[in-house]
């Protein structure tokens, strides 16, 4: 047969990039079993010849430490937060630039933006934009120096400043500012898929559906949506993948305290979790990737299972 | 229901400000089309026939002109509120939805007093499905159906809502040879079985010719002539509308007429009373020629094509505007198989139209 004696050829063609994925992927995710099951595993210590028990140990402890807890329950409600509201804000906005004609490029550039941005910078940008320099809140004799753009807008409107991500400002505040950067930082993405799937559902289902006397909504909810479910799904699926990867965000924003002054580590993520372990507990950091790892999976499964259900091609 | 246009225009602005012109893609378009009847708009690609359709629809707005649903002037009414039914060239079905869901679509639009229980939409759902043959095909996806069937069922959801009107765009053209004289076929009893007004915009003359009540031949925009298939084949008002309408074409010859007499080259091939000296345009239809040994008109010839019943000749004249003439004749006339066909003409069937307009000049038959 032709092809099996060209198949030496088609594995040189492919060894390049067989052998860097073997480098850099296959023998990184081997290893980093490998470390999870060996417990207390420490590279400094095993350059030194220590040997450690092969077990579960690791996953128990990290299982078992709140901050690790609290790392993951951090990033599974951003993750809960920030995922569909940003697909659902997503495909309003969307469907809004898919129906405008004029100016239509010049705002798909601008909303493109932030996706050709740094997340730090943009996090640096949000921050200031939070900020609050002054003294510590509640008193009566405290003066506010100045505020950031948000505050300025909640007191002309009448309000009371709020403390978003300073020293002394609350979890439920921070959350909020986490989800408002991550929702808008995730938009572009989203936009820009689901608008190609927009222009690419054939006019003639809107022309047929208007002849048939159809509702705007009933339009959206009965054509629009349905022929869009694979976009939403991809969009979903990604989304939950990245949400779930979160960490240079909160880097952003909190800088690498993970949390305001004063209660560092109070936002940090899984990601964040497995890089501050990574230095001193490589077992630990692995047992913590793994179970990310774990996580991804299962909620993608779900999620495949879910839009095959929900989807139409 | 009857349709009545009234100066129908359409103009298409220029996409390049700069350099284009407008297009005028229908052009003071008056007709009134009778209740009940099937109309074929027919016409070359381009020629506003389609655009004619989709202003009756609503979906596309006139530029001028009216139009009226019965003594009703919806020209400002949009698609949503006409109530026609129409399907669309490639069908455009949900591919998400079921041939049921599909069907039961534009019913569960309806609002208010037209509102029907979920009973009453299933029972107009499967007799419209029974009325166009797809009844046993309720639970499949478009995706899953032929082209004639997704024909069937695009059919079916225009009619569920019983509409006034029933507008068909291209509605064969996806089909294949067999299907589609099929198809037209059942076209046609689906609209004679509930007196739908029902146009429908073809460019095959063939189509339009065999189902139509009556034809509307287009070109640029501009009406050719309107009557009945046989009527506007019989009688061509211009040479577009001679050329456009036969298969095989019509014959074309360079012509002069001299004292009441037809020449085409130096042979004087009939007497055409009644028509001033000039070069004329001569159309003969294929089925206008009867060999003849000692016809006027002698054509070189080209081949015989035997088809059954009836006999094609492939010949050739100087004359002609095309290199080969066409003629169809009966199979029980003999046709020498020497270098030369010679033909008498039958009158009714030679057309004669102006070197400078095109427009049909009549002559008197004898």
């Amino acid at each position: 047969m032709v092809e099996s004696k060209h198949k030496w050829k088609a594995w040189l063609y492919l060894a390049p990039a067989i052998v860097l994925l073997l480098i850099f992927t296959v023998w990184p995710i081997i290893n980093t079993v490998r470390m999870s099951l060996l417990e207390g595993y420490n590279s400094m210590s095993a350059v030194g010849g220590a040997t450690y028990s092969f077990g579960i140990g690791n996953f128990k402890q990290v299982l078992e430490y709140n901050y690790f807890l609290q790392c993951l329950g951090n990033t599974m409600l951003l993750c809960v937060l920030t995922v569909p509201l940003s697909t659902i804000l997503a495909l309003l906005i969307a469907v809004c630039l898919n129906a405008i004609k004029p100016l239509q490029r010049l705002l798909q550039t601008i909303f493109f933006l932030p996706y050709v941005t740094n997340s730090i910078a943009i996090g640096m940008v949000f921050a200031a934009m939070f900020n609050m320099v002054g003294s510590a809140f509640g008193g009566e004799n405290e003066i506010i120096i100045t505020a950031g753009i948000i505050n300025n807008v909640i007191e002309f409107f009448g309000g009371h400043a709020v403390n978003w991500i300073n020293a002394g400002s609350s979890y439920a505040a921070n959350v909020v500012v986490m989800v408002v950067y991550i929702v808008w930082n995730a938009l572009p993405f989203k936009i820009l898929i689901l608008l190609g799937g927009l222009q690419s559902i054939n006019r003639q289902y809107y022309d047929a559906a208007r002849v048939d006397g159809t509702s705007r909504r009933r339009v959206f909810t009965r054509i629009t949506v349905p022929l869009l479910s694979p976009m939403l799904a991809y969009v979903v699926i990604t989304g939950f993948i990245g949400g779930f990867k979160e960490y240079s965000s909160i880097v952003g924003i909190f800088g690498e305290d993970m949390g305001p002054a004063g209660a560092p580590g109070r936002l940090n993520t899984m990601v964040g979790f497995i890089y501050d372990s990574l230095s001193t507990q490589q077992g630990r950091a692995s047992a913590a990737a793994l179970i990310l790892f774990g996580i991804i999976f299962v909620v993608t499964m779900i999620n495949l299972y879910v839009s095959k259900k929900k989807t139409h091609y | 229901m009857k349709i009545v246009l009234q100066n129908l225009t359409k103009v298409f602005p220029s996409r390049n400000k700069k350099a284009g012109e407008e297009v005028i893609a229908v052009n003071d378009f008056t007709f009134e089309i009778p209740d009940g009847k099937l109309i074929g708009l027919l016409g070359p690609s381009g020629c506003g026939k389609s655009t004619t359709l989709y202003m009756i629809s609503g979906l596309q707005k006139p530029t001028g002109g009216k139009i009226f649903f019965g003594d009703d002037d919806v020209t400002e009414l949009s698609a949503e509120n006409r109530g026609v039914g129409l399907v669309f060239q490639n069908y455009a079905l949900y591919p998400h939805m079921t041939v049921k869901q599909n069907i039961l679509f534009p019913l569960q639009n309806l609002r208010g007093a037209d509102k029907l229980s979920k009973e009453e939409m299933l029972e107009r759902a499967l007799y419209a499905a029974r009325l166009v043959q797809i009844d046993n095909l309720m639970d499949r996806k478009p995706s899953e159906l032929s082209g004639g069937q997704q024909q069937r069922v695009a059919i079916a959801r225009a009619l569920v809502k019983m509409p006034k009107v029933l507008l068909l765009d291209e509605p064969l053209s996806n089909l294949d040879a067999r299907l589609r004289l099929q198809t037209r076929e059942e076209i046609r009893r689906i609209q004679k079985e509930t007196g739908i007004t029902t146009i429908f915009v073809t460019h095959d003359q063939e189509e339009a010719m065999s189902i139509s009540d009556l034809i509307v031949v287009m070109k640029l925009g501009v009406v050719q002539q309107i009557g009945q298939p046989q009527e506007v084949y019989d009688d061509p008002q211009n040479l577009f509308v001679a050329k456009f309408l036969g298969t095989p074409p019509i014959n074309v010859f360079d012509g002069k007429v001299e004292g009441g007499r037809l020449y085409i080259g130096d042979a004087a091939v009939l007497d055409v009373p009644g028509v001033a000296d000039q070069e004329v345009t001569v159309g003969i239809r294929p089925e206008g020629f009867v060999p003849d040994e000692n016809g006027p008109l002698v054509c070189r010839l080209n081949s015989v094509e035997v088809m059954g019943r009836d006999v094609s000749v492939v010949s050739s004249h100087p004359a002609a505007q095309t290199p080969a003439i066409r003629s169809i004749i009966n199979a029980d006339c003999k046709v020498n198989s020497g270098e030369t066909v010679s033909y008498t003409l039958k009158p009714h069937k030679v057309l004669l139209f102006s070197k400078t307009d095109e427009s049909r000049i009549y002559f008197e038959v004898k």
